[in-house]
């Protein structure tokens, strides 16, 4: 029996040889991976052992960690709440983090490399100095208004989005998306509430958790014949020259007709570009559409940034919250000939064509600013834990140029008068220049229409000072008329703040 | 290893020179080890304060103290009533129990909060706990190394020992899940705040019953056989036993849902049934149908559910646990993480975060312990297990009865096959299963069955070891020659 014995003998060596080796895999091949796991509560801990800078707007802190000195020592607490939500984004113990607490985490938990002289200075003094400051371009006045007005709006939508850009600069003045949420509960040390709190809103169908300025792409309506306008400028029409219009138009290949949103609006065969514009003329804009062709008004709409894939608003040209892109969408038929009844309806913004409401304010800040887009942005600076030091200040950058300086006059003169005399009224602020373009897009056979505003502000002095969007879903009748109205209303707000 | 030991000494050389070779009963090496284990587990003791409290307290070496008095008492009872036992057992053990102490100690100052870590008492919590069950379990070790002064005498008791065995493998299975029922094992009885495990018994039992019965039917079980492609294999109607083992483990598999033990008590088997018939025959039917049942079990898990879904399960987690880190992969996901984090040399004992890591108490001890120590440090506990069961496996090769060797053999064998199972488990190397991880996991059923495993070990050590002259069969307390014990179940090998 001894020769079986000594062969069990090898057997259990050769059994602890495979532990042996599984634990040379696990404990030293794996160990980093494991070591520094998202699933790894030790990381955690470490990440909340240091104080994380606070995110601030205007001069206040609307994200600040606070001492606990439980086992995950500081707690992250949003005192902007609902407000701030879609911008600061949260960051929770054990779900996913969002927004800027995402964008700019490595700065605010003070791991970024540029932070690395704080941390060699922390290992000599012993202090413990936190995490780095982020500074956003937010106006504290802008975004109060924006999220009081949406969420008071006088048409009782409950989905919408409004935000606003500086633009000379593309800094974002104000971002508010409805319905918003509570940031707070979600970074509970209550990993279970925070669960329960994040199902609840994951689960909800107005999803609240989405970012509608940045994320949510809808039909753009009227708003969209700027880019149309645009286009014809350039091909030889002037903002006076006469184009067909009419109650009812029908494209030639296609049955539906085009009709206008009221029998007052151009019933005339003929009006100006400008006349089309103030009253928001879907028959002249059809048939504009469909004289210029697919190809020009899908570049002109590229130009102004529709079909970018890749934008996001945070730091300039580093990362930051992502933006879905615009598109136009198909305008051919089915085997990819040109079609006139697709080309009308998407040439009123109808059809195939989507847009972010940023999408909408980028080409009002665009016209403002004689035809230079600027990069929107978020954050201005970020700061030392110790407040000295800058790290990053922005420096705005254009990105690009959808229309000569002549063009974006003629856009102006005529989007002024949607404000002046037109469908856009109500937006007009006291001691500026005033323009915009209202927009009532059909959603669905049974669904309300949704309300748009796009417009900007420009000072006496010439300078354009803001520029706003404002998308108010399933609105219904007079729903842009109410998004003109809150788009005013932000833009004063962002004026009295300085402009930015 | 032990290929390279000298075959047992034949009786007629010790015969004729009676003590010489193995007069040495080496028990001041047991001694002297014991101590050197002890100031280990001082000295981890005090490395946690250092690192836990940022103090060391003036009575961190109370708990080492007291195991090394325990382990002292146990020590005197071996020079009394089993002189020529092996000495590396004892120590070795000791070693293991002592660093299970000082973790489960460190895994309470962790749960405790600051204010009441400075005065917490060396009795209390889990690591307190512990330190009584190790006296239990020792005193038990003592008695049964009393009580038994030759381990033949086992072999009267094997049909009784079978019974029992296999209706304490059989409780668990028939109690309703809540008085058996732990993290979806049901292994265990529960009553009130109380609860055994009474499977950690049922090895030993049935360990008995198989070195007995299998000595006895030894010769029809390797003799009779069918060569097939040149393998032997036994005959049909010999195959009963191993189907009806066959049968409970995978029983065990379904009803206790837990595929660590059934594959423990067949593994258990197989090996004893292979080291009485040296048949490699056995070895291979014994794992075809092993992992047949597995893989059935895994496909009836898949597609019928029922009984198998918890097996099935298992299984997935274990192919990806990270499929469902914070659901079903919580567990083993976060032990991998634990013993990465370890890493080559750990965070050093009481800088780690045990409390991240659930069942760091039971199950997942072995990672726990493995962030602080390191891969070094686990692979000097790996050796120190190693050690155990070779030295087990040696004290089967010196004795010279059968049953001895059997018994002995498959003893050491389970042992080396649980810490297989459990470390195996919670590394990702097999499917994680409820084991507890020996000498190690808080818990008295494991510890009290495990220290009278090596009580049985040191008896048969004892036996092999003691030189015929010296005392050796004439000078059993009870006087009389193996041939004559009751039922003469076992015989005297003379190669």
């Amino acid at each position: 029996m001894n020769a079986p014995l000594r062969r069990v003998g090898v057997v259990v060596m050769v059994l602890f040889g495979l532990l042996f080796a599984n634990l040379n895999w696990i404990q030293f091949y794996k160990a980093d991976e494991y070591r520094n796991s998202d699933y790894n509560g030790r990381v955690q801990v470490a990440e909340y052992e240091r104080k994380r800078g606070n995110i601030e707007a205007g001069g206040t802190a609307f994200a600040v960690s606070k001492d606990t000195g439980g086992k995950l020592r500081f707690v992250r607490t949003y005192p902007g709440g609902e407000k701030y939500a879609h911008v600061l984004g949260y960051k929770p113990v054990n779900l996913g983090d969002t927004g800027i607490e995402r964008a700019e985490n490595d700065f605010l938990a003070g791991t970024s490399d540029q932070l690395i002289v704080n941390r060699v200075k922390d290992m000599f003094t012993g202090d413990e100095t936190g995490g780095g400051n982020v500074l956003l371009t937010l106006s504290k006045r802008a975004q109060d208004v924006a999220y009081n007005q949406l969420r008071g709006n006088e048409v009782g939508a409950r989905r919408g989005a409004a935000i606003a850009l500086d633009p000379r600069t593309g800094a974002v003045q104000a971002l508010v998306s409805m319905p918003s949420f509570d940031p707070n509960p979600l970074a509970s040390h209550d990993t279970t509430a925070a669960s329960a709190a994040y199902n609840k809103l994951e689960k909800d169908d107005q999803r609240p958790l989405t970012n509608r300025a940045l994320a949510e792409t809808l039909p753009p309506g009227s708003t969209f014949k700027v880019i149309v306008a645009a286009a014809a400028l350039e091909s030889g029409v002037t903002k006076e020259t006469k184009i067909p219009a009419g109650a009812l138009w029908t494209p030639p290949t296609s049955g539906s007709p085009i009709k206008n949103a009221a029998p007052s609006i151009c019933p005339e065969s003929q009006v100006t570009l400008k006349e089309a514009v103030r009253e928001s003329c879907n028959t002249g804009f059809a048939q504009l559409g469909v004289k210029l062709g697919a190809d020009k008004i899908k570049e002109k709409a590229r130009q102004f940034g529709f079909e970018q894939e890749d934008l996001s608003v945070g730091q300039l040209g580093d990362g930051g919250l992502a933006v879905a892109a615009s598109r136009t969408g198909t305008i051919s038929d089915a085997n990819g000939r040109p079609d006139p009844a697709a080309l009308a309806q998407s040439s009123i913004g109808q059809r195939d064509v989507r847009m972010t409401p940023l999408q909408g304010a980028m080409i009002a800040a665009a016209v403002a600013n004689d035809g230079s887009q600027m990069r929107p942005y978020l954050v201005k600076q970020l700061l030392a834990p110790d407040r000295t030091t800058s790290y990053y200040t922005a420096k705005p950058g254009e990105l690009r140029r959808p229309v000569s300086s002549q063009v974006a006059g003629d856009l102006q003169e005529m989007m002024e008068s949607v404000v002046t005399g037109g469908t856009g009224r109500k937006a007009a602020i006291d001691g500026y220049t005033v323009g915009g373009k209202t927009g009532t897009a059909q959603s669905g056979p049974n669904d309300p229409d949704h309300g748009w505003f796009i417009g900007f502000a420009i000072d006496d002095k010439g300078n354009p000072v803001s520029a706003v969007c404002v998308m108010l879903e399933n609105a219904g009748k007079g729903g842009s008329s109410e998004a003109a109205r809150i788009g005013g209303q932000i833009m004063k707000a962002a004026i009295a703040d300085g402009g930015r | 290893m032990t290929a390279a030991a000298t075959p047992a000494p034949s009786p007629a050389t010790t015969g004729e020179q009676p003590g010489v070779r193995l007069a040495r009963s080496r028990r001041n090496s047991e001694l002297s080890l014991l101590l050197l284990a002890m100031v280990l587990v001082a000295a981890y003791g005090a490395t946690v304060e250092a690192n836990v409290l940022d103090t060391v307290t003036p009575d961190f070496w109370v708990p080492a103290a007291a195991l090394g008095l325990v382990f002292l008492g146990l020590h005197l009872v071996i020079r009394w009533l089993a002189p020529f036992a092996d000495p590396a057992l004892l120590p070795a053990v000791a070693l293991l129990n002592g660093i299970g102490v000082g973790f489960l100690r460190r895994y309470d100052l962790a749960r405790a909060t600051p204010t009441e870590r400075e005065d917490l008492a060396i009795f209390a919590g889990t690591g307190g706990r512990q330190l009584a069950w190790t006296l239990a379990a020792v005193v038990l070790a003592a008695g049964l190394l009393a009580l038994m002064r030759d381990h033949r005498s086992l072999s009267r008791y094997a049909y009784t020992l079978g019974l029992a065995g296999i209706v304490l493998v059989m409780i668990p299975a028939v109690l309703p899940g809540r008085f058996s029922e732990i993290n979806g094992a049901k292994l265990w009885i529960r009553f009130g705040g109380f609860q055994i495990q009474p499977g950690e018994f049922a090895k030993l039992a049935l360990l008995a019953f198989f070195a007995y019965y299998l000595v006895r039917k030894r010769e029809v079980l390797s003799l009779a056989s069918r060569r097939v492609l040149g393998i032997d294999f036994p005959r049909g109607r010999d195959l009963g036993p191993v189907l009806v083992v066959w049968l409970i483990s995978i029983l065990v598999l379904v009803f206790e849902k837990d595929l660590g033990t059934s594959l423990l008590y067949f593994g258990m088997f197989v090996v004893t049934l292979y080291i009485a018939t040296e048949r490699v025959s056995w070895l291979l039917i014994g794992l075809t149908l092993f992992f047949g049942g597995a893989y059935l079990a895994y496909v009836l898990g898949a597609s019928v559910g029922g009984p198998f879904a918890n097996f099935y399960d298992r299984a997935q987690i274990w192919l990806d646990p990270f499929a469902e880190p914070y659901d079903r992969g919580y567990q083993l996901v976060q032990g991998l993480l634990t013993l990465g984090t370890g890493g080559l040399f750990g965070a050093g004992p009481g800088g780690g975060q045990p409390t991240l890591l659930p069942e760091v108490q039971t199950d997942f001890i072995f990672a726990g312990i493995g962030e602080e120590i390191g891969l070094l440090g686990l692979s000097a506990l790996l050796v120190t297990y190693l050690l155990i069961v070779e030295r087990g496996l040696r004290a089967a090769l010196e004795v010279r009865d059968s049953f001895g060797k059997l018994l002995a053999g498959g003893l050491a064998f389970t042992l080396g096959l649980q810490v297989f199972v459990i470390i195996g488990g919670i590394s990702k190397l097999i499917p994680l299963t409820g084991q507890t991880t020996p000498f190690l996991s808080a818990g008295g059923s494991s510890l009290m069955a495990n220290w009278l495993l090596i009580a049985v070990l040191l008896r048969v050590s004892d036996g092999a070891r003691r030189p015929v002259a010296a005392g050796g069969v004439a000078a059993r307390p009870t006087g009389t020659p193996p041939e004559q014990l009751h039922g003469a179940p076992t015989e005297v090998i003379r190669p």
